[in-house]
C-alpha cells in the first residue's frame, strides 16, 4: 500500500505519520500542498500541527490548497483519508466531514495521554481495533472542541459514525466527548488525538496507535 | 472603489472561549456590571468598481466560503460608511 502524507506549510506532524506508516508496513509518500498530484496513492493523511498560520480558522486556508482539490475528489470515489488535529480541522473545513472545530473551552493547549474507546471499527482505518477498545493515545491541540448541531450529533451517533470518544473527562469541551468521526461511506475519518505518536514503546506513551496505519491494509486486502 | 464590511460572529448557542476570556478580565479591570461579551471578526473589503446588487452578493458568497463557516457563525454584509 503506497500512502501519502500532505506537507502543509506548517505541518508539524508530517514525518511522524511518514513514520508511523512505515512502522505500520506500507509505503509513505511525502505529498506537498501546492500540487495536484496525490503521485497514484491508495490512502491519504492530512497531518496534524498548522496550516497556513491557520488564519481566519484552523484549517479554512489549507481547504482551498491545490492538493485538496485532489484529495476531495479522491475522497468522492472512497479513497481513505486520515485526517489528524489540523488534518481533522481541514476535513470539517472541506465539508468531507459535518461539524467544526472550536478553541479548547478552557482555553488552555493540552498536551496528555488520552485515553479513548474506539467506537467504530468497520472504517479502513479502525478495522485493527477491536470495537470497544480502550487506547492510550497522546492529544495535543489548542482548538479541539468539536461541536455540531443538536440533529447532526443525533444522526452520527445513530449512525454509528462516532468513531472514538474520550475517557476519564473531557479535554477539550467536545460535544458528546467525540474525539473522532466518519463520513457515511466511512472512508474519511478526522481524529483530534494524534495515533502517530504512539506507534513505539520508545518515544511514545505505548503502541496502541499503531492500528491506524496497520488498519487499511487489512480492510482492503480483506 | 466600492466598500463592504463583514461581521462574522459565533453563533449564540456556539461557546466562545475567547468572549468567555475578555468578560472575565474585565471586572479585574474595574469593569463591573458586564453580562456578557462575544468576540467575533470584523472584515473591511475593497472591490474594483461601484457598490451594486452585483457586488453585494459577490462579497456575500466571499463571506460564505471564506470569510465565515456556516457551521459556528454567522455574518453580515454591509456597505461601508466612512
Amino acid at each position: 500500500m503506497r500512502v501519502g502524507v500532505v506537507t502543509f506549510p506548517g505541518s508539524l506532524d508530517d514525518e511522524d505519520a511518514r513514520r508511523a506508516v512505515r512502522i505500520g508496513g506500507h509505503e509513505a509518500v511525502a505529498l506537498w500542498h501546492g500540487d495536484h498530484d496525490l503521485q497514484g496513492v491508495d490512502a491519504v493523511i492530512l497531518p496534524g500541527g498548522f496550516s497556513y498560520g491557520d488564519y481566519l480558522r484552523c484549517g479554512a486556508i489549507s481547504r482551498f490548497a491545490p492538493v485538496m482539490t485532489e484529495v476531495v475528489a479522491a475522497a468522492g470515489r472512497g479513497m481513505p483519508v486520515l485526517g489528524i488535529c489540523n488534518g481533522f480541522q481541514i476535513l470539517c473545513e472541506s465539508h468531507l466531514l459535518p461539524g467544526a472545530l472550536i478553541r479548547n473551552d478552557h482555553r488552555k493547549f493540552v498536551c496528555k495521554d488520552q485515553k479513548l474507546r474506539i467506537e467504530n471499527t468497520r472504517t479502513p482505518w479502525t478495522s485493527a481495533y477491536d470495537e470497544g477498545a480502550e487506547v492510550t493515545i497522546v492529544l495535543k491541540n489548542g482548538e479541539g472542541g468539536y461541536v455540531a448541531d443538536a440533529d447532526t450529533l443525533d444522526r452520527l451517533e445513530g449512525e454509528g459514525r462516532v468513531l472514538a470518544r474520550y475517557l476519564d473527562g473531557n479535554p477539550n469541551g467536545s460535544m458528546r466527548d467525540i474525539a473522532g468521526i466518519t463520513n457515511e461511506r466511512g472512508n474519511v475519518v478526522g481524529l483530534m488525538p494524534h495515533p502517530e505518536h504512539a506507534v513505539e514503546a520508545l518515544t511514545g506513551a505505548g503502541t496502541d496507535g499503531l492500528g491506524f496505519f496497520q488498519s487499511f491494509g487489512a480492510a482492503i486486502a480483506g | 472603489m466600492a466598500r463592504y464590511v463583514v461581521d462574522v460572529m459565533p453563533k449564540p448557542e456556539i461557546l466562545d472561549p475567547q468572549g468567555k476570556a475578555v468578560l472575565g478580565a474585565l471586572p479585574r479591570l474595574g469593569f463591573d456590571g458586564v453580562l456578557d461579551v462575544r468576540q467575533g471578526k470584523r472584515f473591511e473589503v475593497e472591490v474594483d468598481g461601484d457598490a451594486s446588487e452585483e457586488t453585494l452578493a459577490e462579497v456575500r458568497k466571499m463571506a460564505e466560503t471564506l470569510l465565515s463557516n456556516p457551521v459556528i457563525e454567522d455574518y453580515s454584509v454591509s456597505e461601508h460608511q466612512p
